[in-house]
């Protein structure tokens, strides 16, 4: 079944790749889309309004960093007006008390801020920028918001034995929910990979220490854990399935099935600047390829699991294999399962020495 | 844990339930949604902190009157404490606000 797709959920509108952060682990494409390029207030109002109709209930405004965009409040009105859950996903480095009131007078619902640790100096490494400091500051200004928020921290080798800290941090503030999210394997963190993939025994403690925590909070502080997928068995389901819940948006207007998706050489993404939402999640190609069982080789295509993680994310064997249509080699009946290995045997082996100062490929900025 | 009949539930802060003239009715909550039929919806929309459990149960008991009463009760307890446990909905205490869990 490659038609007759159900409506999205989620919208996630890319507003910009400008950011003042430039985090070794970005899932931004490589090639970031400039200011000059980006859409206009209008047109992302149309969008909202598109998806509201087509069924979507969420937006989630992220970047780059969102609030790069000068017509954020302007856009998180729009979005809300539409009728969706608006959702600002941020670095938290360009806001200030006053715009913090103007996004909560406008009808943000939630905000997800971002934090690449619990402590100031590994922090500021990883993000390549002094913003630790501020974002310990919107934390205390949250707290007398009527703002729900998530914290979310992105965990890595090098700070994944902060979680104790990081859960402080979190129980300190006003959030609902904390995501542990482990990095996962594209763009500029499949270039820092060796060093940022935990081992084996870091990724145990960490299990261990996190159901813990969620036990003590059931009922404060919902604990979500991301891990990273190369430890798994199975593969992850990828964006709910290919073309099935989510529609990302770049900020030019391209519309794709995931945040990856532009590395698959020979897929064309339709652009909302000429055509309408429904349109293109209904019909475009990129949307219908691989949408369904259709495309899936063996061993997916038998297996009783296709229809819970969707033969895994295509970014993930492309980039793996060389293949998009191969089985995801994170799962243990793929193929090639030990490309993965390999990986995992370099970060685990007796050779590997932790890394004192790795040499970073930062995130860049768009012209 | 099993909400208590005097408290008073209503939507946590990032939860609303979306407007009345769309298709479907859904409650938001950050990072998902849920989707209402009619019990949970009637549940949902009398979770304003006016009312209290035993008010909503009884509501509800009229509402569907051909229902088991103590069925109508077990199943909204178990509901409110679902959500609950999702951070779907706060409980203020009756009289005074000094609930916790109240922002």
């Amino acid at each position: 079944m490659t038609s007759a797709a159900k409506p999205p959920l989620a919208l996630i509108a890319e507003l910009t790749h400008r950011c003042p952060l430039h985090c070794v682990y970005c899932s931004n494409p490589m090639e970031l889309a400039r200011r000059a390029d980006e859409l206009s207030t209008e047109v992302w109002s149309r969008v909202f309004r598109e998806a509201a109709e087509a069924g979507v209930l969420q937006a989630d405004f992220t970047g780059g960093e969102p609030l790069a965009r000068t017509d954020i409040v302007e856009l998180v009105r729009a979005a809300r007006e539409a009728g969706l859950y608006v959702n600002l996903i941020t670095s938290g480095l360009p806001l200030d008390e006053t715009r913090l009131d103007e996004l909560v007078q406008a009808g943000l619902d939630h905000i997800q801020l971002s934090f690449q640790g619990a402590q100031e100096e590994s922090a500021n490494e990883i993000s390549g920028t002094r913003s630790h400091a501020h974002k310990l500051r919107v934390l205390d200004w949250l707290k007398t918001r009527r703002l729900a928020l998530t914290l979310n921290f992105v965990i890595h080798r090098r700070n994944i034995d902060q979680l104790g800290e990081m859960l402080a941090l979190g129980e300190a503030s006003s959030a609902s929910r904390i995501e542990f999210a482990n990095v996962q394997y594209y763009g500029w963190a499949f270039a820092n990979r060796e060093n940022l993939l935990p081992t084996r025994d870091q990724l145990d403690r960490s299990l261990g220490l996190l159901k813990r925590a969620e036990e003590r909070l059931r009922g404060k502080i919902h604990i979500e854990f991301v891990v990273p997928d190369y430890y798994a068995k199975y593969p992850k389901a990828c964006m709910g399935g290919w073309g099935q819940k989510m529609m990302l948006i770049t900020p030019k207007g391209d519309a794709l099935p995931c945040h990856a998706a532009q590395i698959i050489p020979g897929l064309h993404f339709d652009n909302l600047k000429h055509s309408s939402l429904r349109e293109i999640w209904e019909k475009s190609e990129a949307f219908q390829k691989f949408r369904g069982e259709d495309w899936m080789p063996e061993p997916c295509k038998s297996c009783d699991r296709r229809t819970r993680d969707f033969g895994g994310c295509r970014c993930q064997a492309f980039l793996l294999t060389g293949d998009a249509e191969a089985t995801d080699p994170v799962c243990y009946l793929a193929p090639q399962r030990s490309k993965v290995d390999a990986v995992l045997a370099a970060v685990n082996g007796p050779s590997a020495e932790p890394i004192v100062k790795p040499n970073w490929l930062y995130r860049s900025n768009p012209a | 844990m099993t909400p208590e009949l005097k408290s008073r539930p209503r939507l946590a802060v990032g939860c609303r339930l979306n407007e009345k003239g769309q298709p479907s009715r859904v409650l938001h909550m950050p990072e998902r949604a849920l989707r209402l039929n009619g019990p949970s919806l009637e549940i949902i929309e009398r979770c304003d902190g006016s009312r209290t459990v035993r008010e909503i149960i009884s509501e509800l008991q009229k509402l569907y009157s051909k229902a088991e009463p103590k069925k109508v009760e077990d199943d909204i307890l178990g509901y409110l404490a679902r959500l609950h446990d999702q951070r779907a909905l706060d409980f203020t205490s009756d009289p005074a606000d000094g609930s916790a869990d109240a922002k």
